[in-house]
């Protein structure tokens, strides 16, 4: 297959089943397919020529034949079997999704908080109709992206939450993803996240292959933050080498909200991570950390835009990467500042470790910025390990592969040092030093020491 | 402990060191003096291995056995240290961990099992205290935001903590104050035993009335031109080196 077959086996798809795709929505949310499907015949999917996706490699990731189901591809295994989760003092509500899909028979989770709602978007779609109305696609259908069109056309399934106001929710909500099943699958996953005011949610999401499948996965997950409210969002990523993800994150704050966002991508084949945040209320906070680790031949593009829309708000901006052997990476950072938005404080940061000759990684900040009081400042480096650091580590008797290691971990630890959920950081801190050993590279282990049986 | 006969070695295609010949035995220490680029920091990057520097003829012996058979960190925990002249800052790497995999890599060199959280800690706190080390110090990352008195004193304290066999000392007495540098040298004299040995470079006398050195020699281009007693360090500081350039007739 190649990027024109596969666009037009998406246009034949869905024109002979936009009927059944319609299943029980409303028109309005049914409209938002149509509306995409006039995008997407228009915008096609991004390759090369495309500004945004110039160096993601899309071309590699289509070149092989995925199989893609309309139908719920069910899960024929019972997966809370398959996942019992034990991380040390991180207590959390689990959630499991099949191939994209929330699982049926996910355990009841009994102490939640009141009011709040935990289901598949499907099941919301019917039994919340007015809240799902009121949000879905609201901030994706604003941005003209092919893969975004894509989702939107096709995706039916995937994990709603809303959480009311005034509620803390008492425990980080944990969304696994388990993948499964025989062959080369097409997923489009659609997660709807909705926190209303002086409320606070904290997710971790794990996408979890429980065998060497190579997918194709084009997500999008939707965040709606209330005012006066917190998300902290962290996304964990490990996947085999040959597959291919593409992820967009769509982050709306509303005033005095705020967004600690973690895109934390272990290990993956080609790894593409959208993260649109939009600053609509005043005094909101978004804060973006990414952090990338790949060798081999893998890939990792991080794409950020966030969008001064008013006044007075905080932007973030900490994305790391190390690569190794052939590994290729990109990071897209734009800010916009909108005219209207004065006095915006926003903050990019973009560093990269290059441990071969062979690696290749392109950065490029790119400040748009129509205001004129604003405090903004970007900067990006790539380069290697300090070998006065090496030499220095070494004379105290370190072997040069620990002290290369200490020098690796200490690169990508400030980006840990933000995750505010202690035993959560100490635990992906263990991750990642492992994953620096080499001692996991690709395991069908949940990454969170969860204890997978197959 | 150390026989070095007729080094030569260049860095970056230009000789520095050009048949240098000296002996250290357990518990002596030897300065070396000498002006600006005669070779005294290359002295100290081949003694520790650092790979910038190339040999090109001589021998170094540490304990009878060839030094350049071992590369950087083999002979660090054979017992080679060097305090830098300029110490390295590493953001996100703490002193703590830093000197535990230190210490515990040396003690697994030893074949000694390594050091409990606990052991570890109590250790610290004795070496600390020792070279007066203010204490918070220990809980930063290595030497970021650490004057420059606390990077030379943080160098002894690692010292300390190591307990080398052969100490090099490259001019840990610049950029000290008096006081900084009566603390240092005290560590270092604290730390003398009997069966160790220490290689002060320095170009400034100073130092030695805080450390006093069994043997004091001059290099000059790249060669050990005179060598004798301690006092030798009064004669180069009241008079300079254009006297020993006189000698050599140049």
């Amino acid at each position: 297959m190649d990027i024109q077959k596969t666009y037009e086996k998406y246009i034949n798809v869905f024109e002979e089943f936009k009927d059944k795709l319609k299943n029980n929505e409303s028109e309005k949310l049914s409209n938002y397919r149509k509306k995409a499907f006039e995008i997407f015949q228009k915008l096609g999917i991004p390759d090369n020529k495309n500004e945004n996706y110039r160096n993601a490699g899309i071309a590699d990731i289509l070149n092989k034949d995925y199989e893609f189901t309309i139908d719920s591809r069910g899960a024929v295994v019972n997966l809370n079997e398959f996942f019992k989760c034990e991380v040390e003092n991180l207590d959390t509500h689990v959630v499991l999704l099949s191939n994209g899909e929330y699982y049926k028979d996910n355990e009841p989770i009994t102490d939640l908080n009141e009011g709040v709602i935990i289901c598949g978007l499907q099941e919301a779609k019917a039994k919340y109709p007015e809240i799902i109305e009121k949000y879905y696609n609201q901030y994706p259908s604003e941005i003209e992206d092919g893969f975004v069109a894509l989702n939107t056309m096709f995706a039916q399934d995937g994990v709603f939450i809303y959480v009311p106001d005034n509620i803390e929710v008492n425990k980080t909500i944990q969304l696994v993803n388990l993948t499964h099943g025989f062959g080369n699958k097409n997923i489009f996953k659609r997660n709807l996240f909705v926190l209303g005011k002086n409320s606070k949610l904290s997710l971790v999401i794990c996408d979890h292959t429980l065998n060497m499948s190579n997918n194709f996965v084009v997500d999008i997950t939707e965040s709606y933050v209330g005012e006066n409210s917190q998300l902290d969002y962290h996304t964990i990523q490990n996947e085999p080498n040959k597959s291919g993800v593409i992820n967009s994150h769509f982050i709306n704050l509303e005033k005095y909200s705020r967004c600690n966002s973690f895109v934390i991508s272990l290990h993956c084949g080609i790894l593409r991570n959208n993260v649109f945040a939009k600053l609509a209320g005043e005094n909101s906070e978004a804060n973006l950390y990414g952090l990338n680790l790949t060798d081999k031949d893998q890939r990792v593009d991080n794409f950020t835009l966030i969008d001064h829309v008013v006044p007075n708000c905080m932007s973030n901006e900490l994305y790391k990467g190390i690569l190794d052997e052939h590994a290729q990476g990109s990071f897209l950072g734009r800010i916009l500042v909108r005219k209207n938005a004065q006095k915006t404080e926003a903050y990019q940061t973009n560093n990269n470790l290059c441990l071969t000759p062979q690696t290749k990684m392109r950065t490029r900040p790119q400040l748009e910025i129509y205001a004129d009081d604003v405090k903004c400042s970007h900067g990006a480096t790539v380069g290697q390990l300090g070998q006065d650091a090496l030499m220095y580590l070494r004379q105290r008797g370190i072997d040069a592969r620990e002290a290369k290691l200490m020098l690796m971990f200490a690169f990508a630890n400030d980006v840990l040092l933000k995750v505010n959920i202690p035993p959560l950081r100490e635990r992906i801190a263990n991750l990642l030093d492992s994953r620096l050993r080499g001692e996991f590279s690709f395991c069908d282990h949940c990454l969170l020491n969860c204890k997978s049986r197959s | 402990m150390l026989v070095i006969k007729n080094l030569h070695a260049e860095v970056s295609g230009k000789k520095i060191l050009k048949g240098l010949s000296l002996e250290v035995k357990p518990g002596e220490i030897h300065a070396i003096m000498g002006p600006n680029g005669s070779g005294k920091s290359t002295l100290s990057a081949v003694l520790t291995g650092n790979e910038n520097y190339i040999v090109t003829e001589g021998e170094i012996y540490y304990e009878g056995k060839n030094l350049f058979d071992l590369n950087v960190e083999e002979r660090a925990k054979a017992g080679i240290f060097l305090s830098f002249q300029y110490p390295v800052e590493i953001p996100g790497v703490s002193m703590i961990n830093f000197m535990k995999t230190a210490v515990n890599e040396q003690r697994k060199f030893k074949n000694l099992p390594p050091l409990s959280s606990g052991e570890f800690l109590k250790y610290m706190r004795e070496m600390k205290d020792l070279v007066e080390l203010k204490s918070d110090l220990a809980n930063r990352s290595v030497n970021v935001g650490f004057s420059g008195g606390e990077k030379k004193r943080n160098e002894i304290f690692q010292m300390a903590m190591l307990k080398p066999k052969l100490a090099i000392l490259d001019e840990t007495d610049s950029g000290l104050d008096i006081d900084a540098l009566r603390v240092v040298a005290n560590g270092v004299n604290k730390l003398k035993t009997p069966e160790n040995s220490a290689i002060v470079i320095t170009h400034y006398q100073r130092l030695l009335d805080f450390i006093v050195p069994d043997f004091v020699h001059v290099l000059y281009d790249g060669k050990i031109v005179k060598s004798a007693g301690k006092e030798l360090a009064l004669e180069l500081e009241e008079k300079g080196y254009s006297w020993i350039k006189e000698e050599l007739g140049e």
